[in-house]
């Protein structure tokens, strides 16, 4: 393995203890061995990223740090003393913090509140209120993060948020503060600020450690860098030495091409016409504004935008799963009514497939078996019938063909869903949208969730899908992937399209359209 | 790349996928689990009978061969097992679109009043087998009606269904006595309860049938209302495992987000689902209305709609489970029956108490054993020895 000879770098901070040292770490569940004899060492004062592609066992390894798992052999150590860390209590306790991705915040909370929360201090809350105020301010000052006390949680937008999540690390003592995926729900400003609050944090001798798998922010914040692959640690590296394909490779275990090499579009008719389109959800709140544009057959247009701007709203729209309040739109020219009934079956009908945002939540039944959900919302396709009753044979057969057409592992059509990885599921559920050939192509997200080795599969399924003639509208937070798959970029903002750029289009214009400054 | 690990992001996403490690084999999932269940029933239930000074194994005796050892307590077993399969099943289509209907007493209550009006309607006229079919039907409209207006609240409004479907059992109670005392006791008489049906409105009991094994059910009002259980188990199991219907059932079910991006109505789906529980519910009246008292009573159901609760719990809504759990549960009503009567000491509502303990264990606390069922298979299989366990790698 081209890492092992990069391992033991280290022994140049042996002069102090390394923060985190992690020693023969081995954790399985069941049959799967999810992590295996892990060294891990983190020196005091740095930030210390760790990529690896989703089910590499990053998560595994840091909840075993963080005491949600206990290891099944293998030891911790923190500044070189041994712990034993067998719940969270333990690790704050040990030092350690941790931000997770989804925050665990108390929204109608405040700030204050949900900083002190569970370290309220004595019977009466205003004493401890007092004291938690007085320190709140100094780790504010310490560490420009800079939150108003008093406000309350769910008011403030997602960047803040994250900065409580710190706060409530900081002000727990934490002395390692490990971040997973922060950036996943940021924008690129909101992203920039973060690294600046973590190089602050380190230059006042906390130790930071980075989970991600976005190989432009280790090159960006990290000073150190470990891979991980199949739960084991390929290697760890100096950022300043490596480079991006390098750990791209590192991760997979192969040559990966990042960039896509793809024709220029050849466009025909337009085949998604939105006219005015808005939408004002029950509140009264305004999702969509007044969104209009155009989809050209043999074109993929990606819309930009941070998440919660009214992309995933839009993409409902247009697939029929909720009403617009206003607005006109036309599949091939034809009109479609969506102002009076939304219906995601009449949508299909007229060859509009979708791949929604979040499989989960929405693409699949994860508790069906796997050919059961490849035939969801086709299930009324004669073509699966058997007179009254489904005809199970058939779909499974349809089934196994179209796994293997698309890779899915295993090509088991009789295992429940939820037993595939990320990407697989992914794979299922693109396979479903895609074979009918249709007109027109919703995808949110293509690959959320999913590790490089798929992306470059299901990028070139699209490229591909493309050239053949469909129309494809792709949602992403990812800007990389908007800007190497998208033929057009649409900016939106506040449920408005405010933009439209081509795929040269810089990182940073794309960034402040996005936030709505730049016109 | 097969056999790549979970990688948990969350503590809750962490928590879900090791219960999805901890996916065990049938033969553990339907058959060892409720037996621990029932076992741990009945260790209580016996802590229970030691503690008033009775011997618990002459207790179980009792019951067993109460239940099971002679050709009347089968017969009345069975009886009793017709009762909780109908309703039980109710409950088990309502489970799988993801619906808990509590209603299932009501439902066969006002079920009841269509099989009455139609067998009062047809007894004198025709043989019993022109009436049967038009009790079924009447049945299962009465039954579905009722549990109409609930589907309706729930998918229309969001209203919830298991708040609504318990008071709609209380207002069909009160419905029923109006119903039984004002319009349809006959003058004169001191009951409740409607004329006795002539022999068009009575059903064939199936006392010949054990009679051709040798067995004698005696007074037992088992009836071909068996039959119609067991033939609605079966049609339950094509609805939902077969057909389309079915899928959109499950799909809404498991994940409606989902079913409404597939195209699929989840109001639809919830008020047929419903309907199809409701009828069910209402079958049920068969069994006590026109095979055994041959009249319609007050308060026929006595309980078996909430026995169908546990029944479907237990049989992790899947008929042939339902099957196995109404016989279950109709061993302890009948058995239950003979040590009230055999053993003074226990009583009435002792019986009532051992009931609720299966019902504890089998159905709320069904998941308490299976955390330590699970962690001792995989010490016992092992890393790398259960198949199909592993995640699908990327």
């Amino acid at each position: 393995m081209q890492g092992e000879d990069l391992k033991g770098e280290h022994t140049e901070a042996a002069d102090r203890p390394p923060a985190i040292d992690l020693t023969g770490i081995d954790k399985s569940f069941g049959a799967v061995h999810a992590n295996r004899a892990i060294d891990l060492r983190v020196a005091k004062g740095t930030i210390h990223g760790i990529v690896g592609e989703n089910g590499a066992g990053k998560s595994t390894l840091m909840s075993i740090l963080y005491g949600y798992y206990q290891a099944d052999s293998g030891e911790i150590r923190v500044d070189g003393r041994v712990v034993d860390i067998q719940s969270p209590d333990d690790a704050i306790a040990a030092g350690i913090g941790m931000v997770f991705q989804h925050f665990m915040l108390v929204e109608p909370f405040t700030v204050l509140e949900n900083v002190m929360l569970g370290v309220e201090g004595g019977m009466r809350l205003a004493q401890g209120a007092a004291q938690a105020r007085r320190e709140l301010q100094r780790l504010e000052r310490d560490y420009a993060l800079e939150v108003d006390p008093d406000a309350v949680v769910g008011d403030l937008p997602v960047g803040l948020q994250q900065r409580v999540e710190i706060l409530k690390a900081l002000y727990r003592g934490a002395e390692t503060l490990i971040l997973d995926e922060p950036t996943g729900v940021l924008t690129p400003a909101e992203a920039d600020h973060l690294f600046r609050i973590l190089r602050q944090l380190r230059d006042q001798g906390k130790t930071v450690i980075l989970i991600t798998h976005k190989l432009r922010e280790i090159m960006a914040v990290t000073d150190t860098v470990s891979v991980m692959r199949r739960g084991e640690m390929t290697a760890t590296v100096k950022t300043a030495g490596t480079s991006p394909e390098q750990l791209a490779e590192l991760m997979v275990g192969r040559r990966v091409l990042l960039r896509l090499d793809k024709a220029p579009a050849r466009t025909g008719d337009p085949m998604l016409e939105l006219n005015g389109v808005s939408l004002t959800d029950e509140r009264g709140v305004t999702m969509l504004d007044d969104v209009s544009f155009t989809l050209q057959a043999g074109e993929i247009v990606g819309i930009a935008g941070v998440a919660g701007n009214g992309q995933s709203e839009l993409l409902e729209v247009i697939s029929g799963i909720r009403r617009a309040s206003a607005g006109t739109m036309r599949i091939d020219g034809r009109p479609v009514d969506i102002l009076h009934s939304a219906d995601a079956a009449r949508q299909r009908r007229i060859r509009l497939a979708h791949v929604p945002e979040d499989r989960h939540r929405m693409g699949l039944v994860t508790a069906f078996e796997a050919n059961e959900n490849t035939i969801l919302g086709y299930h009324d396709d004669p073509a699966f019938a058997n007179g009254l009753l489904l005809d199970r044979a058939g779909i499974r057969g349809h089934a196994v063909e179209r796994m293997e057409q698309y890779d899915v592992r295993p090509p088991d059509s009789r295992l429940k869903t939820e037993n595939f990885s990320g990407g697989n599921q992914q794979k299922i559920v693109l396979a479903r949208e895609m074979e009918r050939a249709p007109k027109v192509l919703l995808v949110g997200q293509p690959t959320r969730g999913v590790d490089i080795g798929a992306i470059e599969f299901i990028h070139r399924q699209l490229i591909a899908m493309r050239d053949a003639g469909a129309a494809i509208l792709v949602v992403s937070v990812e800007l990389d992937e908007i800007r190497s798959l998208s033929d057009r970029i649409l900016v939106m903002c506040d449920g408005r399209i405010i933009g439209e750029r081509g795929p040269e289009a810089s990182e940073q214009e794309l960034g402040l359209l996005m936030t709505g400054i730049a016109e | 790349m097969t056999g790549t690990t979970p990688a948990p992001q969350t503590p809750t996403k962490a928590r879900r996928s090791a219960r999805r490690r901890g996916r065990l084999p049938a033969w553990i999932d339907f058959g060892l689990i409720p037996l621990l269940n029932l076992a741990a029933a009945l260790l209580v239930a016996g802590l229970v009978v030691l503690f008033i000074g009775e011997n618990p194994l002459d207790a179980v005796q009792i019951l067993v061969w109460g239940a099971l050892g002679y050709g009347e307590g089968i017969g009345f077993t069975l009886f009793y097992a017709t009762n909780f399969m109908m309703t039980g099943l109710a409950v088990a289509v309502a489970f799988h679109a993801g619906l808990f209907n509590i209603g299932g007493e009501g439902q066969a209550y006002v079920g009841g009043l269509g099989v009455g009006l139609a067998a009062l309607a047809l007894d004198r006229f025709v043989p019993w087998w022109v009436t049967f079919p038009v009790v079924i039907a009447g049945g299962a409209l009465f039954g579905a009606a009722w549990a109409f207006i609930p589907a309706w609240l729930q998918a229309r409004r969001g209203s919830h269904i298991v708040i609504t479907t318990i008071m709609f059992n209380f207002i069909a109670s009160a419905l029923m006595v109006y119903v039984l005392v004002e319009l349809l006791t006959p003058q004169g008489a001191m009951q409740p309860e409607t004329r006795t049906f002539e022999t068009g409105g009575q059903l064939p009991e199936l006392g010949w049938l054990f009679a051709a094994f040798g067995l004698d059910i005696g007074g037992a009002p088992l009836n071909i209302t068996l039959f119609v259980a067991l033939a609605a188990c079966a049609l339950v199991y094509v609805l939902i495992w077969r057909t389309r219907l079915g899928y959109e059932i499950r799909a809404v079910g498991f994940n409606p987000t989902a079913a409404v991006y597939a195209g699929i109505s989840t109001v639809k789906i919830t008020v047929i689902a419903m309907l199809v529980s409701g009828a069910l519910a209402g079958l049920m009246a068969l069994n006590p209305v026109m095979g055994e008292q041959h009249r319609l009573q007050i308060d026929f159901v006595t309980g078996a709609g909430f026995i169908g609760i546990a029944v479907a719990l237990m049989g992790r809504a899947h008929p042939v489970g339902v099957v196995f759990a109404a016989i279950l549960f109709g061993i302890l009503y009948q058995g239950g029956a003979e040590l009230a009567f055999e053993m003074p000491a226990i009583s009435r509502d002792m019986i009532i108490v051992i009931q609720g303990l299966v019902i504890l264990f089998a159905g709320a606390l069904e998941n308490m054993f299976r955390p330590g069922v699970t962690r001792i298979y995989n010490v016992l299989t092992g890393p790398g020895r259960a198949p199909g366990e592993a995640k699908a790698g990327a």
